[in-house]
Parts: structure tokens; sequence; C-alpha cells
């Protein structure tokens, strides 16, 4: 992976695969710490799996015999300097939470991130509370709300997903 | 600047004209691998071309959902097209570019692009 903002889609895809109807994205930066959260209301994981899910080699797909998705994440939190933590409740949900040093030489680019947004919203059936917050300016982003507007026009049609992605880029900080 | 007054606008604006996309409307269908060896090989620029290039089109008759690993990740990103009626295409090592190539010939024409298929890749 060569953007946090590329973890973050992948380590998403897990919460949609639990059947989450509700996720959350929440990336805050102050004073050069970024703090990542992602947190949804899926089946959850029980004391086992939550303990092995940092493990590359164990995985719950069975399509092959590693699982590099949350290690790749938590590696990429630690070689800054910084930190790594799940959280699970079998039934309730899972929230991961990841804290990168911006100023390390090691910390990769948040990237676009926008696109990530953008693709999550409008393409999955879900709803994503989406907030980011700088020193400067916050955002959200609430599916739920555009949804209520929209009755039953769906978030992928082409002329809503034209105004998600100009929202996004017109209102997120950078 | 963008907001949510704008979008009720915007509803309104459809809400008066017919040939809103319903899921059981849809006659082709894009699936694109989306796991973490997916996303690592560049799954997320070449999802995005698609999505682009259909709304530029018009194409309300196609939709793009994601799947998980299917277990050629070598393959990746790989991108598997679905028309009513035919058999799977299953296109490999895909970029932003290929995806308008693979809308313009296969979607749009009908001819699939042979050279971007896994079977044309496999002893690469």
């Amino acid at each position: 992976m060569q953007e946090i903002s590329l973890n973050i889609l992948d380590i998403v895809q897990n919460s949609i695969k639990a059947g989450a109807d509700l996720v959350g994205i929440g990336i805050v930066t102050r004073n050069g710490l970024m703090t990542v959260t992602i947190s949804d209301n899926g089946c959850g994981m029980d004391e086992e799996q939550v303990r092995n899910v940092t493990d590359p080699f164990f995985t719950t797909r069975t399509t092959r015999r590693v699982g590099l998705g949350v290690p790749f994440f938590k590696m990429s939190a630690e070689m800054t300097g910084g930190s790594f933590s799940i959280r699970s409740e079998k039934g309730v949900g899972t929230t991961v939470t990841a804290v990168f040093d911006t100023t390390h030489i090691d910390c990769m680019p948040l990237g676009d991130i926008n696109e990530t947004i953008f693709l999550l919203v409008t393409q999955n059936s879900c709803d994503f509370l989406y907030t980011r917050e700088t020193d400067s300016a916050s955002f959200t982003l609430d599916t739920r709300q555009f949804r209520e507007i929209l009755g039953g026009i769906p978030l992928s049609s082409p002329e809503v997903a034209a105004f998600v992605k100009e929202f996004i880029a017109e209102n997120s900080p950078d | 600047m963008k907001s949510l007054e704008e979008l009720r606008a915007l509803k309104d604006k459809m809400q008066g004209k017919i040939g809103i996309r319903h899921d059981s409307d849809t006659e082709v269908k894009v699936v694109v691998g989306m796991a973490t060896c997916g996303i690592a090989a560049g799954a997320r620029p070449v999802l995005a071309a698609f999505t682009d290039e259909l709304a530029k089109r018009g194409l309300n008759h196609v939709a793009v959902t994601q799947t998980g690993c299917i277990g050629i990740c070598q393959y990746e990103p790989v991108v598997e097209v679905y028309v009513q009626g035919q058999e799977k295409v299953t296109y490999v090592k895909m970029t932003p570019q290929k995806a308008l190539r693979v809308v313009n010939d296969h979607i749009v024409n009908g001819n699939v692009v042979t050279e971007y298929t896994i079977g044309a890749n496999m002893n690469k």
C-alpha cells in the first residue's frame, strides 16, 4: 500500500463484509498526529479472533491462507512511532484505531482520501458517517442524511454520484 | 460550495424524469476485486475509472459492484464483466486506461478485449 487512504479503503471492506449497516470513518489531524478510527456495527469478532487478527497468517477467507489487511494497517501506523488497537464484541461491532505521527519520515501520505470516501459511499448499500478534522477545519458526511433527502434515488446514480464527488472535494479540508 | 440544499434541488429535478436505474434493470455487471491484494495492486483507480466512464456515457444499465479476494492475487487488479446471457469474462492486471477500453469495446460494442483477459495473460 502506498497511501493511508488505501489502507482505510481496505479496512472498511472488513466492516462491509461483517454485514455492518453503519460504518464510521474518522480522520483527525492535530499537532502532527493523525488518528484514524474505523468503527462498525457488523457481526464483530470473538476474543480469539481479535487476538489473531493482526497475525498475517490468520484469515477467515478460504481462497488463500494469509490475511494482510489489518497487519498492513498496523504496520503503517507503528512504523511512524504511532499505535494501533482493535476492539470488538460479537454481535455488537468492531472499532479499529490507528495513530500516525505525520512528521515521521516513514509516515505514508494520507493520499487521495476523497476518492476512497467517494467510492465507499456511492458504491455500497450500507451507510457511512465520515468525519475529517484538522487544526483549522472540520467536515462531516452522513449518508443517512443524503438518503433521507434522496428518497429512493440511489447514491450510485450518475447525477447523485457527481454531486457527492464535488461535495467532498469542495467541503473537505486538505 | 455544494450543500445539502443543492442535493434537495437535484432530487426534485431527477424525480421528474424517468429512467433512474433500479438494480433489477441491470443487464451488465462489472465486478472489481477490492480485497487487500486488489487495492494494493491499484484497484481503486480502476474502480473509479469504471464509475466515471459509465456515468459520462450515461450507461444506466450497467452496475458496478465490488468483491473480495477471488484467489488470483498475482493477476490483480481483477475485473469480471457479466453480460446477461453470455459467459463471464475475467480481465486481469487492469489499469484505468484498460478500463476505458473495456467500457468502449466490450460493454458498449460487445467485443471482448481478448488481450486483457486472464486466458491471454496466463503464461506471462
